[in-house]
């Protein structure tokens, strides 16, 4: 019994891991700039669709780049063409603004490269590797692909979380998420920040699209992930990087046991047509976290004055 | 020239407090109420019906609940359609297990449903705010549209997961043509209207206000924000229950738990933010805004002579969609309600600029 459970919660925390990916994406933006950003899954998509569709025809190393460039130029259209008509405005006008960035993505990069299943081959290994075969019977199975997504994610988050806390770019960015207005008045190039933000958490999306693409092949429901990366980013705070780890690990190791161990429980007692708990136990997972410390794990204590 | 209310002198508390102060106000939503009942039917059709009128006024309801919640009270919620959900299939079940019940009756008891649950998902907005309420909110929304979809019970055991409703009749009277069923929304609608413009005008909206414009401040001089946040949950999830029911039997006939999915709350989110959030005439306008892009960006094509696959047409409609709601947001930020205030201030100093 043991073997299995410690299996399910071995790719829950790795799947735990590709959730955070997407989660850091948001807390990017959020931290730097207090937008609640609503279009990270819409561009998880249109970078996992860019490159799929450029590597088809050309090696994989020029589609990366290629892909890094329309990211980089798409953050600069979203500078150019939305923030930079909504500066200092109230966070939810800002959060329907993503949202309506959202839509427009979403038909954008159907419409320009297509809306089948497209395949991501980054040549990882696929075949799962054993673990532990002695400790237990038939060994515990993980896949490299997600091992190795884990490491990479494991990297940006080391090199994210520096970059905040000890670069004069990273205070730049956390004087804006504080306050605009303030911020452009000490002299902080609002503008500029704002493309670089968009622009990382872009890049940050197109290697959560790579690895979400590589595991699911790329089709529109990639871009419903990023609902599940909403309660990793409650549960670990919106403003931390460390949390988007820990919340993600939580979150997928979590929804994965509850979908052997507590499923079975619900459907017999409840007489219900078939499990899948794992759409919604991830976010009562968060609130019942939330109800304890109502600023994620991670999130900056909030102080509230009159 | 028309519209000043020079010479309209308030003698008394009661016309002070009037609804519509202004006359001309007062007689213009008069007219169009009458309008609505009696003007309408003589010259609608069933394609204005079934398309834009009940839809625009269905929607128009779950706008004004959702508006109650994030646009007076202020906190922001993403599962509409989730409590839409809980009143169109705790109607689905009154109807079904006790079917001699008035129509009318089934839909405030689905409004009433809707309420216990929005109260027991409202619990969390006393620890936590703003868009990690939002986030939690969700969590309602995707609860309610799983245990629809699995709660055999709820869908009467049907082995597809979609339920559908019989006819449909009151006192006797079957509602079974577009245009009856067109009347019996925009009473529900009216009723539910002034209801709800009443209640923002009243102590119950004042408190909800001042809780939205910072709750502290508002506990500090004597507002329990127990009461006006879980009043406002209650009142809203009340209206959203009754729109979801509306929906379900007027509108839509047979659902299933998908036709309440998140993109749903989304709607009816961008409704009262292009509307205008804090304003009853901003549900309206939204969820006429909302219904209408759509039916305007699919006929337009064809109108052009652009042929386009259906594949083309939905990117396209959602490229437009998104696109035209981040130009709502540029231009007027407070919405077309905001729009519509400046276009009386005009009126009002009209024919001299200031």
């Amino acid at each position: 019994m043991l073997g299995p459970v410690i299996e399910t919660l071995i790719g829950g925390l790795l799947t735990g891991v590709l959730y955070a990916l997407v989660a850091l994406g948001f807390v990017l933006i959020f931290k730097a700039s207090g937008v609640f950003n609503f279009a990270q899954g819409a561009m998880v998509l249109f970078a996992a669709l860019s490159l799929a569709r450029l590597s088809e025809f050309m090696p994989l190393l020029l589609a990366l780049a290629l892909s890094i460039a329309i990211m980089i130029a798409l953050a600069y259209a979203i500078e150019l063409l939305v923030l930079r008509h909504l500066i200092n405005q109230e966070g939810i006008i800002l959060f329907m603004a993503t949202l309506g960035i959202a839509y427009f993505l979403e038909g954008f990069g159907q419409a320009l490269w297509g809306s089948d299943i497209y395949k991501i081959d980054l040549g990882l290994p696929t075949n799962p590797i054993f673990l532990f075969e002695t400790v237990f019977p038939g060994g515990i199975l993980v896949d490299p692909a997600e091992l190795i997504a884990a490491i990479i994610c494991a990297v940006l988050v080391l090199v994210l979380a520096l970059f905040f806390q000890f670069t004069r770019m990273g205070r730049a960015l956390r004087a804006v998420a504080d306050d605009h207005q303030a911020a452009q008045s000490v002299g902080i190039p609002l503008g500029q920040i704002w493309f670089m933000v968009w622009a990382v958490a872009g890049l940050v999306a197109l290697v959560a699209g790579m690895m979400w693409g590589t595991k699911l092949g790329v089709q529109f429901s990639l871009s419903l992930v990023a609902l599940k990366a909403l309660p990793v980013l409650i549960l670990g705070g919106f403003t931390s990087i460390p949390g988007a780890i820990v919340g993600g690990l939580i979150i997928g190791a979590g929804e994965k046991l509850a979908e052997v161990l507590l499923a079975p429980v619900l459907i017999r007692t409840f007489d219900l047509a078939g499990g899948g708990i794992e759409n919604w136990f991830a976010y009562v997972l968060a609130l019942l976290f939330l109800l304890v410390r109502p600023q994620g794990l991670f999130g900056e204590r909030i102080i509230e004055r009159v | 020239m028309l519209y000043r209310e020079v010479g309209q002198f308030k003698t008394s508390y009661q016309s002070d407090e009037a609804i519509f102060p202004i006359a001309q106000d007062r007689w213009f939503v008069i007219a169009l109420i009458l309008f609505a009942f009696l003007g309408v039917p003589l010259f609608a059709g069933q394609y204005l019906y079934t398309e834009l009128l009940i839809p625009v006024l269905i929607l128009s309801i779950a706008a004004i609940g959702l508006n109650i919640l994030t646009g007076y009270c202020g906190q922001l919620s993403l599962g509409s359609g989730g409590f839409m959900a809980v009143g169109a299939y705790a109607a689905y079940n009154l109807a079904l297990r006790l079917p001699q019940t008035n129509i009318v009756l089934v839909f405030l008891f689905a409004g009433l449903m809707a309420m216990l649950v929005g109260l027991l998902f409202g619990l969390p907005s006393l620890r936590i705010k703003g868009f990690y309420l939002a986030v939690a909110t969700l969590a309602a929304q995707f609860f309610l549209e799983w245990a629809f979809a699995r709660v055999k019970w709820f869908t009467n055991y049907a082995p597809s997961g979609s339920v559908a409703v019989g006819r449909i009749e009151l006192f006797g009277f079957p509602i079974d043509t577009p245009g009856k069923t067109y009347i019996f929304v925009l009473a529900f609608t009216v009723v539910l209207a002034l209801a709800a413009k009443n209640l923002v005008r009243g102590r119950i909206g004042r408190m909800w206000m001042a809780i939205r414009d910072m709750d502290i401040a508002a506990e500090i001089i004597g507002i329990r924000p127990l009461h006006a946040k879980l009043s406002a949950f209650a009142v809203s999830s009340f209206y959203i229950g009754v729109a979801g029911a509306l929906w379900g039997f007027l509108r839509l006939g047979s659902w299933e738990p998908l036709a309440f999915d998140v993109n749903r709350s989304f709607q009816v989110l961008f409704m009262i933010i292009i509307g205008g959030l804090g304003t009853i005439l901003g549900s309206f306008l939204g969820a006429a805004f909302i219904v209408l892009v759509p039916i305007f960006l699919n006929q337009l094509p064809s109108r052009l002579g652009v042929p386009l696959s259906t594949a083309a047409i939905s990117n396209i409609e959602f490229m437009l969609f998104g696109a035209t709601i981040i130009f709502f947001l540029i231009v007027e930020p407070r919405g077309l309600a905001r729009l519509w205030a400046i276009a009386k201030e005009k009126l009002r100093l009209w024919p001299f600029p200031y």
